[in-house]
Order: structure tokens, then C-alpha cells, then sequence
């Protein structure tokens, strides 16, 4: 396991999961990782920070037992990933340990210094070359394909080499392993030979494509409030921050579920475990719509909970978005959840702390913003060499304590994302789902895609929404004037208003996760319920008295709320609309 | 193998520091001060021959020249079957006058963290029969759950009432900065209420060394996680946690590490969730089910240390003045058995109930500022009232199906079927007649 650099050294202090280390012989690389022998096992580290000849490493495991003298490897190479067909369905460690063939030899608990290969190097693909002999590769450019969960796998060129290959040999279509010499090609005049998979440092960008482009079309993730009202781009960023118990983990899992991209990657950074444990028992039971495969065959999991080691926790977010950008080079639609962002945060502010670093607000560490940063811009459309596009979709959660936004996580997460999806504590408590604040919120995206989004979905459908915020924005004007003047203190065309904003609020930003229907609701009915909603929002009411007013609202809201519940092509569904168009037909008079 | 050190260099808080070789992280030492006291203290940092211990004693009238000895080995905690009926000290030791256990295996604490792979979705409700919880925010076994506590509001007494009616295997308390007074209470009623031989305490009460508050989770804990790999349903009752954090404040001030909020340690969100992440329903064995305390200092939600287990956990009860709060009060596990293990209606009857409740105290507020009450209003009131009477109060002792049925009496007493925003299936089929 530890391919070893010839640099070894000794430990001379430890404190809490940062270790000191003093180098006896050899040279060492900022971030390379580093393997200290405790009893018989290897743990693994990395290294943070280096003074003279001692350098700190933080270990990703737990540092119990660790003395001074013990021996310290040093490998020369920076945490990287194993990238190559059979990662799709995986269920990994923060450093993309297989949790499956870790449970066999070790009963319920993860003992630590155990590593395992995370890609089969036993199990056999059927190879198809698409490069041939002659042809000059840039880094990332695909060789062949084969097919990994009916999704078509590229075999890239190397993605680390500079200028351009020449294919020297390609082995025909047929069954090889991972391991197995592919292609042999000429890179500055080397013969190198490759196989199917290949490592990448997590913590660079792989940027192996031609250029990046402007994202302008919807992602499609049948949350009504997050389609309609704040809209995320393919290859956009957003981030979804919220108070404990809000329901931001709810969302996110709706968000993998449902959301169309080839590929989703849910990394759970520092959250419960209880809620990787429902994605891995559920998602291989429900069927994928676009492949007829289940929707595991298009998820990966870096699983990297609470109680698991901190530093860990901090690579698994890159762990993640480095696998993420493996899949766009293929020319796929990927999309991260990152759950959340702000453990990953408080893991560097522990270390930093233990670094004895000068800390900025909070005690995080002042280089949080340029992190956060980098993080996000990761993500983006790009085109690769050969003209197709791929796209990375970074959605974070943030948990920012006391709920409070002001605090220096969801800042620095504001500056760099174009999508905001706050969630409410009030609207929470009042169990309105998703608890997403239609005032607070917003979205960058609905002005960038405003072509896209008045050509697919409606001509006038920007108009539409924003005509629908207004009202919702008034409705809670009117909703707080009432609280202070009483019902009788605003006028009849005020309380419509307001319960039109209700009606809204109600009916179309709020969805039932736990419903087989309203749960997921595609563009299409989207677009159809929202232009019959939208015309009750805009119609001329002429009531007698407030009272009718408020009748008549009830009846209506209850008949849109139960349409939500029935298909399309339902009886119960035309049903519905019929009394709906009836009701408005008539002007607010005619009760159904 | 065992060397005695006789030379502290510094004592600071509750930490000395000595100079002493072969040591290892974490691992525990026994000391023994000039004028015979002993304590056991475990290594927290080592640097070069420097090496920093915390004494679970506490370093009050500790000399320079006391004895430290390594032992070799981290903290460990006895387990067998003869563990349970029995009440240990903070530091491990008994304090209900009966011998040590003997032929003990030890196990240490804070181990490492299960395989997510091994654990299983949880699916078996608890009932707790107070309808608060049952209806609007059912426990679920294997879940970690606080309660978020002013001071002086009656935890204690609900934790131990939960206890009693809920079926465990086995009862573990761990007390961390408790009063006499409550320790005795814990006794009492569960002597009373016949759990004691299947109890093990753990106390640490309010006058014992700070130190020792940082063990009773993780003594808890391991004794749990050994039962229930065994194959019983634990339920771990921790109380209170806030005491916890606290302790974890004082060691890492005098640690000299930068506080991140209100001088708690930039750890406290990991420090907590290793010990909630315990929580757990084995892949073919038993469970660990957590209920804790969290005293939230000056009723703040915001305060660090409820504000971080929020996080954590998987919801919470919010008690003030004397109830469980329906709002802010949450279990994030209940549709893993609501409408599944409990009734079809008990979904729809859950939400629509706290929705209307939450409309009818804007009503009130409304009418309590002087403006006129609508008709609406007066069908909201009357209903806030049934609902603070028939759910809310603490001594309703009634099983989940008859509170249930008792939601829609109450419904239909006060409100029409269009007004509830019930599917109309489940109304048809619950409505009363």
C-alpha cells in the first residue's frame, strides 16, 4: 500500500490529529501524504505545513496510541483519487475508501489504517477504442468508452500531460481489466503505456477541456420553488443554507433524487450518518426514468460523517468534486450535492487552530474565502476538445450557527454562488415544505437564462414570475399590516391581494416530499399549473364583503391544493380544473 | 513497563505538565498526590518529552512532586452482565456500596465510529404515550434526541417518565453535573418503576471535579454499544449535556486554544456528534436510541451549545413553560414511521393539526392587540383551546391511536372539511361521522 518516496522521519509531537514530524533524510512536498506506523498499522496523513526540518502533517485517523520516535513514511505523491470505470454506485470514505470491503474484515466499526483499492481491479469491462493509431490526443481526450451503468465510461487520455500524445498502439474492442496496458502513446518522446484508470491530486482543478462557457439553461430538479422561482443553471452554483431542522438534508436528497443530470454525487460531509444510510438502502430501489437502471447505478456516495475523522471530512468535499469533473470530461451533466459545507469549513478551522494560525472571524482560518471560492468555481459548462459539452453543478448546504446568515461561511458562500435558496425557521415551524423563503431568496440565474427559459418553457414566462414575486411581495406587506391594523384596517382589494399571495404561497411553492405525486413535479406540469395559477392571481375579483372574500379563497386554494395530489391524465384532475376555470369564470360570485 | 514520574513542571487548570518518555496519545496514567490522594489523568498532548495530561480529579491541592505512572492503555470501561443494577462514579468507580465487577471484559472508550454500510434504516416507533411526542414528533429507535430545556423546566422528570414507558432492554443514564437531588430522583423512580435491574448508572453529579463530566458519555456509550451488539434495544439517557460542553470549555481554555464561540472550542460540533453518532440500529443485532438534555443557558436557541447539537441530532423537543413546544419541536425520523408503522391519517392529521394551530396563534395575537374577531377567529380560538388542552398538556398518558382519533374529534369540532387541507381520500376515510 505505501509506495514509499526514500523521505522518512519521526514523530515528535502529537496533538489531537496533528502530528509533528522531524524529517531524517530526504525531501519533502507540501500536501503529500505521508503514512506514520503505529503498532502494525499505517495511518494515513497528509502534509499542512513545513518549518525547517519538521513538518505538521494532520492524520486522517484517530491519533490514539501515537508516541514520540515512532516511524513516519513519506510517499512524495498529494492525496489523490482513483479515477477509471466502476466508481459509479460507490459507496466511499471521505479519501474514497470503498465502504463495502471495508465492512467484511472489520464487523460493525471502522478500525482505522485500513485502505482499500477504490476501483475493482478484477472486474472485466469490455473495451471499445475510439482513438486510432496516429491520432494526437490532448490530456483528457477519449480513447475509448465502455459501458458502466448504462452510461457510456470514456477512457481518457492521461489528464496530467502537458502538450499533445501521439496513439503509438490502441488493443482492439474486448474484455480488460482495469490494470490492464490499453494503449501505449508518445508524449515528448516517451513511450507510455496506460490503462483504463488513472489518479488525480483532489485539490487541483482538472481543466482539461477547451473552454469554459456561459450557463444558460435550466436544471431540472422538479422542486416547483426552485425551477420556477430561483432557477439553477447546468454547470451554476447555489448554495442552500438554513437553520437546524429546516430541512435543508430534506432537499438535498429531493434535489438527487429527482433532478435530471446523468450523474449525481452526494458528498455527506460531517453530517449524520442515519442519512447516508437512507440514500444507500433507498436509491437502489428506485428506478431512473431516463436509463431503466436505479438510481444508484447513476449516484456515487463519499460518505465522510460526523463522528468520522475530522481531517478526512476536509478532503472529502474535494474528493467529491474531483470525480465530479472526471465525469464532465466525458461530456455528462453531473451534479454535486454538498452537505455540508460548513463542516467541511469548521474542519479546516480545526486544524487551523492547531496550526496555532492567526484566526480571522469566528477563529476560521483567513484563507476561508479564497477556499470557498476556489470550491465553487470548480463547478461550470464547459466545451471539451472535441466540441461536446459537460457540465459540473455544485449545490452546498451551509449550516450557519445560530441560523444567524451574517456569519462567515454563508458570506464568503454568497460572494461566489448564483443561486440563493435560504431556508426559514418560521416557515419550517409551520411545516411549509420546502421551507425555502420566497422574499429572501434568490436566483442570478433567472436573468442569465432568460432566453432559454421564454423559449422552452412559456414566451411570457419571466414576466409571469416576476409578476408572481410582486404579489408575493405584496401579500407580505399587506400580511404585516394586517398584524398591526387588523383586518378591518386595510382595504377588500388589499385582502385579496393578500390572499392571493397565500393562494400562491400555498399551493405552488409548497410540495409534498412525502407524496408519490406532488413530490416531483416535471417542467411541463409546471409550466400548465403555474399559467392556471397564474391567471387566478390576475383575474378581477369583485366580492361583497371580506368574509366572501375569504370563503371563496379557502374553497379555491383547497381545490388547487388537491390537484397537486392526482396526475394529469386523471379524472379527479380535469375534474378539478373545470371547477377551478368555473370559479374564476365567474368573477368571485359563483362558489363551487 | 510501568515508570514513575515524580517532577511536574506545570500545573495549569485541571492539566499538568511533566517530562517523561515512551508515552503514548491519549493514554492514561495514575496518579498519586503526596498526601495519598489518587486520580486517574489522560494524555492530551505530547511534545517532544513534554507531555500534558488532564487529571479527571481535577488539580485542586495537587503537588509537584505527586506520582504519575502510565498504565498503557487508554481509558477503558468494565462490561458483563453483572454490569446492570449498578451506579458508577465519573470516574468509573462504584458508589452504590457494592464490590467492583468482577471478571470484567474492559472495553475502551470512544472507539471508532460504526461502518454506515452496517447500520439499517430505523423503523420501529417508540410509543411514548404523551401525544406531543406520539403525533406530532414520534421517537423512533436508534435516534439521537434532545431535549432543549430552559432551566428549571421539569426535564428530568419527562426523561425519566419516557424511560419508564418505553420498553428498552436496557436503561443507561449518564449524569453529567447533576444535583443530588435529581440523581436520587433518577433512583427512585426507576426503583419504583421496576427498570433499575436492567439500568446502569453513570453519575457525575454537580460537586464531583469537572474533569470527570468529559467521561460519562463515552462510559455510557460503550457500555450501550456493547449491549446492543449483543442484540438489545439500548436507550441511552444523557442529562445534561450543556454540563458537557462546559467541561470541554475549561480544558480547552486552559489549553490555550483559540475559542471559536463564547469560548467553547472550534471542536464542539465534532466533539458532540462523536458521542451522538453512537446512536445506531445494528444491521442484525440491537439498537443505541440517545435521549438528551440540553439546558439552553438564558433560554437562547443560539447559544453554541443547542445550537450545534441541533445540527447533530435528529430533531429535538423544545420544553417551556411546562410544554413540549409544537413548533421548533421535531423528529427528523418520523416518516420513516409515520403512516408506514402508524396509521394512514397519522401523517396528514399531524401537519394539518400544527398548521392550524399556528394559524389560530396569530389569531390570538391578533385579538390580544385589540382588533375584531372574525368569525374565522372564533373557530381558530376555540380550537388553540382544545389543542392546548387535549394535546399539549404534559399529563396526557394516552396511546397514539386514540390521540389520533381524538385530532379529528377535535377538528371537526371546530373547523369544515375544506378548511383542514386534508387529501380527500384520508378525509373521507377519518372524518367523523
Amino acid at each position: 500500500m505505501i509506495d514509499s518516496s526514500s523521505t522518512i522521519g519521526h514523530v515528535v509531537g502529537i496533538n489531537g490529529n496533528m502530528i509533528i514530524v522531524e524529517i531524517d533524510e530526504g525531501s519533502v512536498v507540501q500536501n503529500e501524504v505521508a503514512f506514520v506506523t503505529v503498532d502494525d498499522m499505517n495511518l494515513k496523513s497528509e502534509v499542512i505545513k513545513v518549518v525547517g526540518k519538521r513538518c505538521y502533517l494532520q492524520v486522517f485517523e484517530d491519533t490514539t496510541g501515537i508516541s514520540v520516535g515512532m516511524k513516519v513514511n513519506f510517499t512524495g505523491n498529494m492525496l489523490a483519487v482513483e479515477i477509471g470505470p466502476g466508481l459509479l454506485g460507490g459507496i466511499y470514505d471521505g479519501l474514497q475508501n470503498p465502504l463495502g470491503l471495508l465492512e467484511n474484515k472489520q464487523g460493525f466499526f471502522l478500525q482505522r489504517g485500513q485502505y482499500k483499492d477504490a476501483l475493482s481491479r478484477e472486474k472485466i469491462w469490455k473495451f471499445m477504442p475510439v482513438a486510432k493509431v496516429g491520432d494526437k490526443l490532448n490530456a483528457g481526450e477519449w480513447l475509448g468508452e465502455v459501458e458502466e451503468n448504462f452510461i457510456t465510461h470514456r477512457i481518457l487520455a492521461p489528464l496530467g500531460m502537458h502538450g499533445r500524445a501521439t496513439v503509438k498502439e490502441i488493443v482492439p474492442e474486448g474484455d480488460y481489466k482495469i490494470t490492464d496496458i490499453i494503449a501505449k502513446i508518445e508524449i515528448n518522446g516517451k513511450i507510455v503505456p496506460l490503462t483504463m484508470f488513472q489518479e488525480w491530486p483532489v485539490k487541483k482543478a482538472m481543466k482539461a477541456y477547451r473552454e469554459r462557457i456561459y450557463p444558460e439553461e435550466l436544471l431540472i430538479t422538479k422542486q416547483r420553488i426552485v425551477d420556477s422561482m430561483f432557477p439553477v443553471a447546468r454547470g451554476g452554483t447555489a448554495c442552500i443554507p438554513g437553520p437546524f431542522g429546516a430541512g435543508k438534508t430534506v432537499l438535498q436528497h429531493l434535489l438527487s433524487k429527482y433532478s435530471s443530470v446523468d450523474i449525481v454525487i452526494v458528498v455527506a460531509c460531517g453530517e449524520r450518518a442515519g442519512e447516508v444510510v437512507e440514500l444507500i438502502h433507498e436509491f437502489p430501489e428506485i428506478k431512473d426514468p431516463k436509463t431503466g437502471g436505479s438510481l444508484m447505478d447513476r449516484t456515487i456516495i463519499i460518505c465522510n460523517t460526523s463522528s468520522m475523522p475530522v481531517a478526512a471530512r476536509e478532503a472529502s468535499v474535494y474528493t467529491g468534486i474531483a470525480l465530479a469533473e472526471y465525469y464532465r470530461q466525458m461530456g455528462l451533466d453531473v451534479l454535486v450535492l454538498a452537505d455540508s459545507t460548513s463542516r467541511w469549513a469548521q474542519a479546516m478551522r480545526e486544524m487551523s487552530g492547531r496550526l496555532e494560525e492567526i484566526p480571522g472571524e469566528e477563529a476560521f482560518p483567513a484563507y476561508l474565502e479564497s477556499r470557498i471560492a476556489g470550491l465553487y468555481e470548480r463547478a461550470g459548462l464547459v466545451t471539451l476538445h472535441n466540441g461536446e459539452k459537460g457540465a459540473v453543478t455544485l449545490i452546498g448546504t451551509v449550516s450557519p450557527a445560530g441560523g444567524n446568515f451574517e456569519e462567515p461561511v454563508t458570506q464568503a458562500t454568497l460572494k461566489v454562488v448564483g443561486a440563493f435558496l435560504g431556508l426559514s425557521r418560521k416557515r419550517s415551524d409551520e411545516r411549509k415544505f420546502p421551507a425555502i423563503d420566497p422574499l429572501d431568496s434568490y436566483s442570478l440565474y433567472i436573468n442569465q437564462m432568460e432566453d432559454s427559459l421564454n423559449r422552452d418553457l412559456d414566451k411570457d414566462w419571466t414576466s409571469m414570475i416576476n409578476r408572481a414575486r410582486d404579489i408575493l411581495k405584496i401579500g407580505s406587506e399587506v400580511g404585516k399590516m394586517m398584524t398591526v391594523v387588523g383586518e378591518e384596517g386595510i382595504s377588500l382589494d388589499d385582502l385579496i391581494l393578500y390572499l392571493k399571495s397565500e393562494l400562491l404561497d400555498f399551493t405552488y411553492l409548497q410540495q409534498n416530499a412525502f407524496d408519490d405525486i406532488d413530490c416531483a413535479a416535471d417542467v411541463e406540469r409546471q409550466v400548465s399549473d403555474f399559467k392556471l395559477l397564474f391567471r387566478a392571481l390576475t383575474s378581477d375579483f369583485s366580492f361583497e364583503t371580506k368574509p366572501d372574500a375569504r370563503t371563496f379563497f379557502t374553497a379555491l386554494q383547497d381545490k388547487f391544493y388537491q390537484k397537486n395530489y392526482y396526475t394529469t391524465d386523471s379524472s379527479e384532475f380535469s375534474k378539478l380544473v373545470g371547477e377551478i376555470e368555473e370559479s374564476l369564470a365567474s368573477g368571485g360570485s359563483h362558489l363551487v | 513497563m510501568f515508570k514513575e514520574y515524580t517532577r511536574i513542571n506545570n500545573i495549569i487548570g485541571d492539566i499538568i505538565e511533566l517530562e517523561a518518555q515512551g508515552v503514548s496519545y491519549r493514554e492514561l496514567a495514575a496518579i498519586t498526590n503526596s498526601n495519598g490522594d489518587t486520580s486517574l489523568a489522560q494524555v492530551i498532548k505530547i511534545e517532544e518529552d513534554k507531555v500534558s495530561l488532564q487529571v479527571f480529579a481535577g488539580a485542586k491541592g495537587m503537588s509537584n512532586r505527586a506520582s504519575v505512572r502510565f498504565l498503557g492503555h487508554p481509558m477503558q470501561v468494565p462490561y458483563s452482565q453483572d454490569i446492570l443494577g449498578r451506579i458508577f462514579s465519573g470516574s468509573g468507580e462504584p458508589i452504590d456500596g457494592k464490590p467492583p465487577i468482577e471478571g470484567a471484559q474492559e472495553n475502551e472508550i470512544g472507539g471508532p465510529s460504526v461502518n454506515p454500510i452496517k447500520r439499517i434504516v430505523p423503523r420501529n416507533f417508540i410509543e411514548t404515550r404523551i401525544p406531543m411526542i406520539d403525533i406530532f414528533n414520534p421517537l423512533v429507535e436508534s435516534q439521537k434526541l434532545p431535549i432543549f430545556s430552559t432551566p428549571g423546566e421539569p426535564y428530568n422528570d419527562l426523561l425519566a417518565r419516557i424511560a419508564l414507558q418505553a420498553h428498552a432492554d436496557v436503561v443507561i443514564l449518564g449524569g453529567i453535573g447533576l444535583k443530588f437531588d435529581e440523581y436520587i430522583g433518577f433512583r427512585r423512580k426507576f426503583e419504583e418503576g421496576g427498570v433499575m435491574d436492567r439500568t446502569v448508572m453513570f453519575v457525575h453529579t454537580a460537586a464531583d471535579p469537572v474533569v470527570e463530566r468529559l467521561l460519562v458519555p463515552d462510559m455510557a456509550l460503550a457500555v450501550a454499544e456493547q449491549f446492543g451488539i449483543e442484540g438489545k434495544r439500548v436507550l441511552v439517557l444523557l442529562t445534561d449535556m450543556t454540563a458537557f460542553a462546559d467541561a470541554l470549555k475549561e480544558i480547552s481554555v486552559a489549553m490555550e486554544q483559540v475559542p471559536s464561540n463564547l469560548g467553547y472550542p472550534g471542536s464542539l460540533y465534532s466533539d458532540l456528534a462523536s458521542r451522538y453518532e453512537k446512536a445506531v440500529d445494528f444491521e442484525g443485532a440491537g439498537s443505541i436510541t440517545i435521549l438528551a438534555v440540553t439546558t439552553m443557558p438564558g433560554g437562547d436557541v443560539t447559544h453554541p451549545v443547542p445550537d450545534n447539537t441541533g445540527y447533530i441530532t435528529e430533531g429535538q423537543y423544545y420544553l417551556n413553560e411546562g410544554v413540549i413546544n409544537p413548533f421548533g419541536s421535531l423528529s427528523r425520523l418520523k416518516q420513516l414511521v409515520v403512516g408506514k408503522v402508524t396509521r394512514k391519517d397519522h401523517g396528514p392529521v399531524m401537519n394539518s393539526m400544527i398548521r392550524l394551530y399556528a394559524k389560530a396563534l396569530e389569531s390570538k395575537k391578533k385579538i390580544s392587540m385589540g382588533f375584531e374577531k372574525t368569525e374565522t377567529d372564533e373557530k381558530y380560538l376555540r380550537y388553540a383551546e382544545l389543542f392546548e388542552s387535549r394535546f399539549m398538556d404534559l399529563k396526557m398518558d394516552i396511546p397514539l391511536n386514540d390521540a389520533l382519533d381524538l385530532g379529528w374529534k377535535t377538528m371537526a369540532e371546530c373547523f369544515k372539511q375544506s378548511e383542514v387541507g386534508i387529501k380527500k381520500d384520508i378525509i373521507d376515510a377519518y372524518w367523523p361521522k
